[in-house]
């Protein structure tokens, strides 16, 4: 009975096909396997005209759909000529590219590319015309003056991702993300690039060193949690005010039906 | 414990208590004694009688958060510098070092990091300014909805009314004085707001910030309406507030024993003194709390007040967000030149808008009194069942302020919500509009129905859950009757009808008299009558004849 079974699943019209894709997954994932390595060993520098290659590769397959085969645009999607890499990271590094679907404003979400496929993107994207590259290293350290960022994060962020950088509301949907736990890399690329619905940054407006100051700042607050205890969102006073009357007045409401309740 | 019953009516003069020798406290009583009488003082609050129940204490948790606020404002004044001269911080806070700010913004960050305890007296500080008017808030709906601001304690309503207003002003120049970025922001919207007001505004504001906004001088006359002016008038409208309450006696809800004349519970010595002086640390134990773990108004995230950032999610305390919300409500478009005046309606109409509604607030208890024309006194609380109107007009006005409310914080539930601001602010619009209607039928509707049901329980008892096989195969399921005290509760409320209209003496009917006899209908109209004794009698055919109804109307 097991016997004819086996004998039966062995000439299954399907085992063939279950053959060839074992197969293929083998020697496909041995061969990417060793692509890889390659790329790895013989060049990391992101415009190597293979990292290009890949990166055109995956444009036509996930991008070329909303932004056009040539990064033209279309209706669906802007024109990505002379965004630059710093672009890319950043929207695609932040799983914002590629959209799940068109709305207000591209949301965050789990990157969908690995690191090096990003980075072939934006290799690919700056290949075809000139634009803001990823940022100096030097700039991402949090090293700057955390006083001249924090004022330049008052004057040119805080109104629209508020002043802890806990983000706020825009119109018709849109918003200004919260900032904390986002790369340093991402933050410097955002003010440089300007996407979805926040302005542009350039280096005449803020200099390098004046993001730089503003990440500083930026990081000072994440790491440093309030000396005054659970920041409540760093919502300000709404979120005391709903504090207060829930659990302030809650307690005190409890504290009081206890006192006057009758002794059994 | 026993409960006491304290006599409205005079009681005869007690003959002074025989005096007891010996020991250091009798002597001590005795020297004070005869210098001051203060025996008479002492018997007659010792003796007060104040009723049981959880909701008489919310005044006492706002007179308790104002004591907490005193003691912690007090420390505060040690350390504020309220100036507007310009420093350079060089505190311990980092990312402020260097930075120029007022003497004002400086010291109030002194306090937060470099005086010792000082961010937790600050945090103990505002917790309990927001405690503090919530309580009040939350002591008005009470007394609102329980009908205690009836004859004769209208007078004291208003009083309260002015303690609210009072709170507010409170809150509003303490929320100004630290001079960050939130505060001055709050002031410039307070600024905006004088300055729409037609012909007067602009001299008004240039009178109160001495000059064009924000001068120089506006935190050293906040701090003194803030730790001056509006104190002593706080504490004088407590005293006003708390003489009155011992002239007036308590009120208490309806309950075996308990009639116009009297007042049951406990005497405020030994009973309420040890119950109140407790509660007072407990009230404190948990703004304590709050203060200990949970930030309030980080100043140092604010920065020194710039005029030019304004941050994201800029709210006033919640206090004044009703204000803030009907500003925020405004469609678009209502200001125009018109004269060579620049008419700004969308600061006219809110502000009027909300003075009406205060307006409304405190002259409530003449409007009913004048609809229902009882002259009587009422030292028995309505329950809010039993006052459908009344209730409804309540939830309409706390719909209303929700609504107002909720308005402030349009951009928070914008993005917590993910909804687009425009759809919330439209919603909120509506809602302002429709809520206090559809919130008015709702609650009259459900206080009419809560009545019936009483009226059936009190006439046929209420379901047991017993069901009983009858010999006949009839199953039916047990009523028992509620006990008395509960029927006392149920069948004990007054019924008002609406008035008749008639002529007046000179054999007219005035203006005045219709309105009066219309808004009586809409008042009465609707009623549930309490179960009387006869139908007592007739509901159930057991014997329960000696069960007095007590309904007179």
């Amino acid at each position: 009975m097991a016997r004819k079974s086996r004998k039966a699943n062995r000439r299954h019209p399907l085992a063939t096909v279950v053959l060839i894709a074992i197969g293929l997954v083998v020697t496909g994932g041995g061969y990417a396997l060793f692509s890889s390595t390659t790329t790895a060993s013989a060049d990391t520098s992101a415009s190597s005209q293979q990292t290009i290659d890949e990166g055109k590769k995956l444009f036509a397959a996930n991008c070329a759909t909303c932004h056009g085969l040539d990064m033209q645009g279309t209706k669906d999607g802007p024109s990505l000529i002379g965004v630059g890499a710093a672009a890319v990271n950043f929207q695609v590094g932040t799983g914002r590219m590629p959209m799940a679907m068109q709305g207000p404003q591209a949301m965050q979400k789990p990157t969908q590319f690995t690191d090096e496929q990003t980075a072939a993107l934006a290799a690919y994207v700056a290949s075809i015309s000139p634009g803001p590259a990823i940022p100096d290293e030097r700039y991402l350290q949090a090293d700057g003056d955390a006083t001249n960022g924090g004022q330049l994060f008052r004057i040119n962020c805080a109104m629209c991702h508020n002043v802890a950088g806990a983000g706020g509301a825009l119109t018709e949907g849109k918003f200004a993300p919260e900032l904390t736990g986002v790369l340093a890399t991402h933050i410097y690329e955002a003010m440089l690039t300007g996407p979805q619905n926040m302005p542009v940054f350039n280096d005449n407006n803020l200099t390098p060193e004046d993001k730089r100051d503003i990440i500083t700042y930026l990081k000072f607050l994440e790491n440093n949690p309030s000396p005054g205890g659970f920041e409540l969102g760093s919502l300000g006073p709404v979120a005391e005010g709903l504090f207060v009357w829930i659990f302030g007045l809650g307690a005190v409401i409890g504290l009081m039906v206890w006192l006057t309740a009758k002794s059994n | 414990m026993t409960s006491t019953i304290d006599h409205r009516t005079e009681a005869p003069a007690e003959a002074p208590a025989p005096r007891k020798s010996g020991g250091f406290t009798a002597a001590a009583a005795n020297y004070i004694e005869d210098r001051t009488s203060i025996s008479g003082v002492v018997k007659e609050f010792g003796r007060k009688i104040f009723p049981d129940h959880w909701s008489f204490m919310l005044g006492e948790v706002a007179l308790y958060s104002f004591v907490v606020i005193i003691l912690s404002g007090t420390f505060l004044t040690f350390f504020f510098q309220a100036s507007m001269a310009e420093v350079v911080y060089n505190g311990s806070f980092v990312p402020l070092k260097g930075m120029q700010m007022s003497s004002a913004m400086d010291s109030a960050l002194h306090i937060s990091f470099d005086v010792r305890g000082g961010l937790l007296v600050r945090q103990i500080h505002h917790w309990a300014a927001l405690l503090f008017i919530a309580a009040i808030g939350l002591h008005m709906l009470r007394i609102f909805f329980t009908g205690a601001f009836r004859k004769p304690r209208e007078l004291n309503w208003v009083i309260g009314f002015v303690l609210f207003v009072l709170a507010l002003g409170e809150g509003f120049t303490g929320y100004s004085l630290p001079d960050d970025l939130l505060s001055g922001n709050g002031l410039r919207i307070i600024d905006g707001l004088i300055k729409g007001l037609p012909f007067v505004g602009t001299w008004i504001s240039f009178l109160l910030f001495g000059g064009e906004f924000p001068g120089t001088a506006i935190v050293g006359r906040l701090y003194t309406l803030h730790i001056l002016l509006l104190p002593a008038m706080v504490v004088a409208f407590i005293a006003l507030h708390l003489v009155f309450v011992v002239v007036h006696k308590h009120t208490q809800f309806s309950g075996g024993g308990r009639t116009e004349k009297n007042v049951i519970g406990y005497p405020v010595l030994p009973v309420y003194a040890a119950k109140a002086g407790g509660f007072f640390f407990l009230v404190f134990g948990v703004i304590a709390l709050m203060a200990s773990f949970f930030t309030i108004n980080p100043i140092w995230n604010y920065g020194p007040y710039d005029p030019s950032p304004v941050s994201a999610g800029t709210q006033p305390d919640w206090y004044i967000g009703f204000a803030d919300g009907a500003l925020r409500l405004i469609p678009p478009g209502w200001e125009f030149v018109w004269l060579d005046h620049t008419w700004s309606f969308n600061i006219i109409v809110p502000v009027l808008v909300l003075v009406i509604f205060l307006g409304l607030v405190a002259s409530y208890p003449f409007v009913e009194g004048w609809v229902t024309g009882d002259k009587r006194e009422h030292h028995i609380l309505d329950r809010p069942r039993n006052a459908p109107t009344r209730t409804g007009i309540g939830a309409a006005g706390v719909t209303f302020y929700a609504g107002l409310w909720a308005a402030a914080s349009s951009d928070i539930i914008a993005t917590h919500f993910q909804l687009s601001l425009e759809s919330v602010t439209h919603t909120i619009q509506a809602w302002v509009i429709l809520g206090p209607f559809i919130a008015y039928f709702i609650a009259k509707r459900v206080c009419i129905g809560l009545q019936k049901k009483d009226r059936e329980i009190v006439l046929h008892g209420f379901e047991s859950g017993r069901i009983v096989r009858l010999p006949g195969g009839e199953y039916i399921e047990v009523h028992e009757q509620v006990d008395e005290y509960e029927r006392w509760k149920l069948v004990n409320y007054e019924v008002h009808e609406p008035i008749t209209l008639r002529p007046n003496a000179q054999g007219k009917i005035t203006g005045a008299a219709r309105l009066r006899a219309r808004m009586s209908r809409w008042f009465f109209e609707d009623r549930i009558a309490p179960a009387t004794s006869k139908e007592l009698e007739h509901g159930h055919g057991d014997a329960h004849g000696e069960i007095e109804g007590g309904g007179h109307h």
